[in-house]
């Protein structure tokens, strides 16, 4: 009898386990990526204001940055851009513009519209510089400190409570880099 | 007015599918003729329901209306008939109608071929279909309607996501579909079995073509979804071990094993207990991945909108559904475990060894899929398990299963002895072993990865080949349907293997900076672009590049790979250029335009060597499943075995 039970037995467990990861699957979302602790992947991409020209990660290697993920297409980045604003006044490191999977035209006239805070913006038209670096969607916000290691990533809009936590954690890595 | 139309034919639906769950199941138990005669009706009715409301969804998109939120979501004015019709699975609450049509499909078929078996099994088995059509139904009506109104509706909707405009994705999900439920059929006949008390070997007969049907199509499913990752991701891989994917591949592991099992059991009455466990498990992993797909608890590179409200309720109706089976069958199988006892050397120590080596790595495989779920869980911090993991550990549950699989056809039931066995394969082996080497060096695929596998690969062909001809000596018939099939989806695995082993190692895969006028040198090819033009198409317009590529002067390819961008949602989508052969596939995929003055672009270039044997190994191995599951045997003798069994007990 017992051992009549022990597949019900392993089933109680495998439920009580995707229970439980479904409790916190909001949460893991936010954080999960398996880049994070690791060095950002070099990408070279044109410049958005200027196509002609390319910019890389590898030249802001030695500070640290902040790295969004928009694109004009995208609903939500529209709903986070006042506190990308407060990010490009605030944080004091450079803030680098990710555009994914736009147009260029369109992308300038959003820029028009809504104010330009980054620092510059990598263009990324196709998305497959975005697979390298594991983005889920738009918008999405990277850190990533003096030597190069991406240390937190943000997935889904910018509110109050993620740019006090954004703040915080740029504040600890500035300070990581001046020492 | 049509989607309330659907609406209603939904509500109607599930009220027949509670009087089918219930009435009929009551008189099997009572043996109450009158209340199991209800059954076949009430299947009709719940079919036609479903279909009705399927109906009206597939006219609320071909009229393009918009009021329907389902449809504005997932279509737009300029979309094609086609893909209007395929958006309809397009999305999460369309694609659950799509699976409840088929569970009322297998019902009905059900009720259609089983007209020879004992009316209280057949009742049994369309009741417990019944109960988990149930509770899609209220899934689907009360977290995801598919009929939901927004008013007043937009004048355009949003586009089905540029993904799935696609022919591969027309067929993809509906394949698949069909094989996840289908497996509520093998599940429904072992709880039909437990409930009527006295397991015996006859319904684990009478479920072997249902299975087989079911696995076939669940095979192409998987196969198509592959194919149509491979050209249409733009990646140029065939499998990512991707929790989607996983959501897929660890049913058909465990219905591999059971169809190996059923027939130990079919025919010798061993491991009875094994194989119900087996169909129950096959079909809750079916829901499992039903689970993992569309609740976010992982994330996926192709994940349905992600709601854990949604999650919830598949988890609590899992629990119901397989809880409630295994508690059945932890009350019921001692009853029924037993089995003539058999030695070590025979078919049913090498079915046993099949049976291990599925199970072990489907739940490998669900390890590894929920492997970052543990981690959280124990909370070791967070952890994705890659295909490193999955790849390290199926060659090695897959090898011995390789090197085994010739033996199991050629060994005799009960006992056989060792050389009986090897010795009509010896030929077979030997020729593996030559024509592999020779191979390989031919084609300059000298590494251990490309070699084993066209050794594997030959060896699991010519031992199929080897068993054909042996029986076809020895029998004056010929070979039976079921053992035709057996035969094309073994040597299916054979093919498998080698567009496995050639892609995994010898795949040529390289960035490019080209211009136009400039030719490159990729693998033996040159690829030459001429130039990259502006064309347009029914919702999009590309850049279009125009490439020529010729081997030993010779030119074999005209190719123009895209990068399309959709009107509606922007999204910008790379068009693969394809060009497939036998042996090699030439691959062309855009990338950025670097340079505007001279037009140089990023060009990514594939040549990825006998790629189609995989899918043309999966193709077989669907065909060899259609084949077996459509052997009158299994349907004939039904009706002679219901004459004898009033008489005598018939030997296998």
């Amino acid at each position: 009898m017992i051992r009549m039970l022990l597949p019900l037995i392993v089933f109680g467990g495998l439920l009580a386990l995707l229970i439980a990861g479904l409790q916190t699957a909001e949460e893991r979302k936010l954080v999960q990526s398996p880049l994070v602790g690791k060095p950002v992947p070099e990408v070279t991409l044109p410049a958005l204001h200027d196509p002609q020209t390319t910019r890389s990660t590898a030249e802001l290697v030695g500070q640290p940055y902040i790295l969004n993920v928009w694109g004009s297409w995208c609903w939500a980045c529209r709903v986070e851009h006042p506190f990308i604003e407060r990010l490009g006044q605030e944080a004091g490191v450079p803030l680098v513009g990710f555009n994914w999977k736009d147009e260029r035209e369109d992308a300038l006239e959003w820029l028009e519209r809504f104010g330009d805070a980054w620092s510059f913006h990598l263009v990324d038209f196709e998305g497959r510089a975005a697979i390298d670096l594991g983005v889920y969607g738009a918008p999405e916000t990277y850190l990533v400190d003096h030597r190069g290691i991406i240390q937190h990533k943000h997935i889904g809009p910018i509110d109050a409570t993620v740019f006090e936590d954004l703040m915080r954690r740029i504040m600890q890595m500035r300070a990581e880099a001046g020492s | 007015m049509i989607a309330e139309f659907g609406q209603v034919s939904l509500i109607l639906a599930l009220v027949l599918a509670i009087l089918l769950g219930t009435l009929p199941l009551y008189g099997a138990h009572r043996g109450n003729e009158t209340l199991m005669r209800l059954a076949p009706s009430l299947v009709i009715g719940h079919f036609v329901f479903l279909a009705a409301a399927y109906v009206a969804l597939s006219a609320a998109f071909l009229n393009h209306d918009f009021t329907i939120s389902y449809v504005a979501l997932n279509s737009n004015l300029l979309l094609p008939w086609y893909y209007r019709l395929s958006a309809v699975w397009g999305g999460h609450e369309g694609s659950l109608l799509l699976w409840m049509l088929m569970l009322g499909g297998w019902m009905l078929a059900v009720a259609a071929f089983s007209r020879t078996l004992p009316r209280e099994f057949v009742t049994r088995v369309l009741a417990v279909m019944a109960i988990v059509s149930i509770g899609f139904l209220l899934f689907t009506l009360l977290t995801s309607n598919p009929f939901d109104r927004i008013l007043p509706g937009p004048t355009d909707g949003r586009d089905l996501n540029p993904l799935l405009q696609d022919p591969g994705m027309i067929f993809h999900p509906p394949l698949l579909y069909m094989g996840y439920v289908g497996f509520a059929v093998a599940f429904g006949f072992a709880i039909a079995g437990l409930l009527g008390g006295k397991v015996e070997r006859d319904w684990v007969r009478w479920a072997r073509p249902w299975t087989l049907a079911a696995w076939a199509f669940l095979t192409g499913g998987i196969a198509l979804g592959s194919w149509w990752a491979y050209y249409e991701l733009g990646w140029g891989g065939w499998w990512f071990w991707d929790p989607v994917e996983n959501a897929s591949f660890i049913p058909w592991l465990i219905g591999t094993a059971l169809l190996h099992s059923q027939a130990v059991t079919e025919k010798r009455g061993s491991f009875p207990a094994w194989t119900v466990l087996l169909s129950i498990a096959a079909f809750s992993m079916s829901l499992l991945g039903t689970f993992l797909v569309r609740s976010g608890v992982l994330t996926s590179v192709h994940a349905f909108a992600n709601d854990p409200e949604r999650g919830l309720f598949i988890l609590m109706f899992m629990a119901v559904v397989t809880g409630a089976a295994l508690l059945l069958y932890a009350l019921r199988a001692p009853r029924i475990m037993t089995g003539p006892g058999f030695d070590w050397m025979s078919r049913e120590t090498m079915l046993l060894i099949n049976n291990v080596f599925f199970t072990v790595s489907a739940a490998m495989v669900l390890l590894g899929t929920l492997y970052p779920l543990i981690v959280d869980f124990m909370g070791w911090g967070q952890i994705s398990v890659g295909p490193p993991y999955f790849g390290a550990m199926f060659i090695l549950l897959m090898t011995p299963i390789v090197i085994l699989l010739p033996l199991g056809p050629f060994t005799r039931w009960k006992q056989d002895e060792v050389m009986r066995v090897i010795r009509p394969l010896a030929a077979s082996a030997a020729v593996a072993i030559v024509l592999g080497l020779i191979i390989s060096a031919a084609l300059g695929a000298w590494n251990l990865r490309a070699i084993t596998g066209w050794i594997g690969g030959i060896w699991v062909m010519a031992g199929a080949i080897a068993w054909v001809t042996r029986q076809w000596r020895s029998s004056r018939s010929g070979l039976a349907l079921h053992q035709w099939g057996m035969t094309l989806a073994h040597f299916g695995v054979g093919v498998f293997l080698i567009g496995v082993a050639m892609v995994e190692s010898m795949t040529f895969e390289r960035d490019m900076r080209i211009a136009p006028g400039q030719t490159v040198e990729a693998a033996g090819y040159q690829f030459t672009l001429h130039e990259v033009t502006q064309v347009k198409g029914a919702n999009w317009r590309a850049d279009e590049a125009r490439f020529t590529v010729h081997r030993n002067d010779r030119e074999i390819a005209a190719m123009n790979p895209q990068k399309r961008l959709y009107h509606r949602g922007g999204q910008v989508m790379t068009q693969v250029a394809l060009r497939p052969g036998v042996t090699r596939d030439l691959y062309i995929a855009m990338g950025e335009e670097l340079d505007a003055e001279s037009g140089a672009w990023s060009i990514r270039i594939h040549v990825k060597p006998f790629v189609r044997w995989i899918w043309g190994g999966a193709a077989l191995m669907t065909l060899g499943g259609l084949v077996s599951a459509s052997d009158r045997r299994y349907w004939r003798r039904r009706r002679t075995e219901a004459k004898q069994a009033r008489t005598a007990e018939v030997p296998a």
